[in-house]
């Protein structure tokens, strides 16, 4: 597989940023020269190997529903480039 | 009065302990030497004025008979952990004056033990990088030099800047973290101990996350003792981080018995690698020999999936951080770069905020994660990383640990490695795998290359058996005699 410019174009947009059209190329041959050696996985035999999901062997954990927590949204937005009544403020979405 | 930038943390507790010194004279001292070594590029943020209030604490404290575990010792902060009103910055520019109303669970762990903040340490940004080349706030230098020699160095990374700051007698420990090698790298390249515990032994919660399933808490100290002495403050159960475990904390010190008759050592074929610097590979053999002369047993072992362990990382690592870093949307914390809409904003503020490497692996993540291709990519990476746990656990049934070099080479210059990431990534082949696999490593100096920089050796551990790592490590300490430091040219 072989990654073109629209293509890092189009996972640029995915991942939110943005990068310039003069960018693109010298990009898409890095990403290639790291996919290309990522390639090499494929050498291996996974057929009937789980995917690792859990690094120790451990259920997660159930807790109580209940509020333990909150409380000071003053602390929660204090670090906000945008902030307004309490609340993010972020640049109009609907017209 | 003796240098007290030169004591060991346990040295440190027992002179203040018989009063021969205070903790504000000790931190005093751990100050001088940090500003004596800015040149380092150590710190991002220098906190003295919390550092003295501390130890005044401290030692109030101790005079009312009330002494914490670690009571009065001054320690460098990776600005990876949260630190409730002081500034945090994970390197980034994106996280621009970034103020936490928290403090992570592992940084409070070692105030509730007594513990002084000298400062926060710099870092690659968001622990991306094994050289300290990629932090928003500078290169950090090691303060070893080559022979003869004034090029800077790396200190490797990406505790870079608390590998440094002990290295340089600025700080007594520093707690760092470790993805793929991130704390056991740059001790090998600074000649200093780092400590990575088992998956789960540390709370990751108010660490700013790189890579969830891989990242991992760790000291970096002089000694063995000291990291033994440190891990036992910094882990323990947190419900706050579902991944913690709930399990005691040992006496990690009081596993330091000094006596490996019987242990059992693999040494693994797959990690003989073509090309590896012959010093290394001496250095390794050397570590084989002292280990045998403290009476262990020797027992070859092989790990088939080593060589995949990288690329496999360098899919799971990416494909996370894809996913960790969408927080960083210029609304709720750091900067933000104004756009025609909401979606400019984003991309605009994520472009200019990330460096060149953050953005790289976000891609290299967010494609490995896109439809299509999360089969064969994010998917086949994980069942690779079972197969190379599986041969962990097949080694582990015949040894006790596992010896190793920490890194191919010492640390090398600025720019050394090129434009090509790929050179870059190979840093962390011989510490990758056991990340992969969630299993506690420790990285001890144990010589020095023909050109005077020092080498590591590695010894790694069945999952939540760090009382047996200390032990060998211990032990391969005491062989090594390893007592270089590096001249102090930065004092100026």
């Amino acid at each position: 597989m072989s990654l073109d410019k629209a293509t890092v174009a189009k996972v640029a947009n995915l991942a939110r940023i943005k990068v310039e059209e003069k960018d693109l190329d010298h990009l898409a041959a890095e990403l290639n020269n790291i996919l290309g050696w990522v390639e090499q996985l494929g050498e291996v035999d996974t057929d009937n190997v789980e995917p690792m999901t859990s690094v120790a062997d451990m259920q997660l954990r159930w807790r109580k529903d209940e509020i333990t927590d909150g409380g000071y949204a003053d602390d929660v937005i204090a670090n906000a480039p945008g902030r307004e009544d309490g609340f993010f403020a972020v640049p109009k979405v609907i017209e | 009065m003796t240098d007290l930038t030169k004591l060991t943390i346990s040295a440190a507790l027992d002179g203040m302990a018989a009063g021969d010194f205070s903790a504000r004279e000790l931190t005093a001292a751990h100050i001088t030497a940090m500003e004596a070594a800015n040149v380092l590029n150590a710190f991002i943020t220098k906190t003295p004025e919390i550092a003295v209030e501390a130890a005044t604490a401290s030692d109030s404290r101790r005079a009312k008979g009330e002494t914490r575990k670690i009571d009065g010792i001054p320690l460098a902060i990776k600005d990876l952990f949260c630190t409730k009103d002081v500034l945090t910055t994970a390197a980034s520019h994106i996280l621009d004056g970034f103020v936490p109303k928290y403090e992570s669970t592992v940084s409070s762990n070692l105030w509730a033990s007594g513990a002084v903040m000298l400062g926060k340490t710099n870092l690659d940004e968001f622990a991306m990088g094994s050289s300290n080349e990629t932090s928003y706030y500078g290169e950090v230098i090691n303060p070893w030099r080559r022979e003869g020699s004034d090029s800077p160095l790396v200190p490797g990374g990406s505790s870079g800047g608390s590998a440094s700051a002990v290295a340089s007698f600025s700080a007594m420990a520093a707690i760092g973290t470790d993805t793929g090698g991130s704390i056991r790298q740059p001790a090998s390249f600074t000649g200093i101990v780092g400590m990575k515990p088992t998956y789960g032994r540390c709370s990751r919660w108010g660490v700013v996350a790189f890579a969830s399933s891989l990242d991992q808490a760790g000291p970096m100290t002089r000694t063995v003792r000291d990291a033994a002495i440190m891990l036992e403050a910094m882990a323990g159960f947190d419900p706050k981080d579902s991944t913690s475990v709930d399990m005691p904390v040992p006496d990690f010190e009081a596993a330091l018995s000094g006596d490996i008759r019987g242990l059992k050592v693999g040494i693994p074929a797959e990690y003989r690698l073509d090309g590896m610097s012959p010093e290394v590979q001496a250095l390794w053999d050397q570590g084989i020999d002292w280990m045998k002369a403290a009476g262990a047993e020797i027992i070859d072992i092989s790990l088939p999936h080593t060589k995949y362990a990288l690329p496999a990382y360098y899919i799971i690592a990416p494909a996370e951080a894809s996913s960790n870093l969408a927080r960083y949307d210029g609304v709720r914390f750091g900067l933000r770069v104004e756009g025609d809409d909401l979606d400019d904003m984003y991309a605009r503020t994520r472009a200019e905020g990330f460096g060149a490497e953050v953005q790289r692996r976000l891609l290299i993540g967010t494609y490995a994660l896109s439809a299509g291709y999360y089969d064969a990519y994010y998917l086949k990476a994980q069942k690779v990383r079972s197969r190379i746990a599986d041969d962990f656990k097949q080694a582990y049934q015949k040894v006790d640990v596992i010896l190793t070099p920490t890194a191919p080479s010492p640390a090398f210059g600025f720019g050394e490695k090129g434009d090509d990431p790929l050179a870059m990534y190979l840093n962390d082949v011989f510490t990758g795998p056991a990340s992969l696999a969630g299993l506690p490593g420790i990285s001890v100096p144990a010589g020095l290359s023909s050109d005077g920089l020092p080498l590591g050796l590695q010894l790694l551990g069945k999952p939540f058996d760090e009382e047996t790592v200390f032990r060998a490590a211990g032990v391969l300490e005491n062989a090594a005699a390893f007592t270089a430091t590096p001249n102090d040219w930065w004092r100026g």
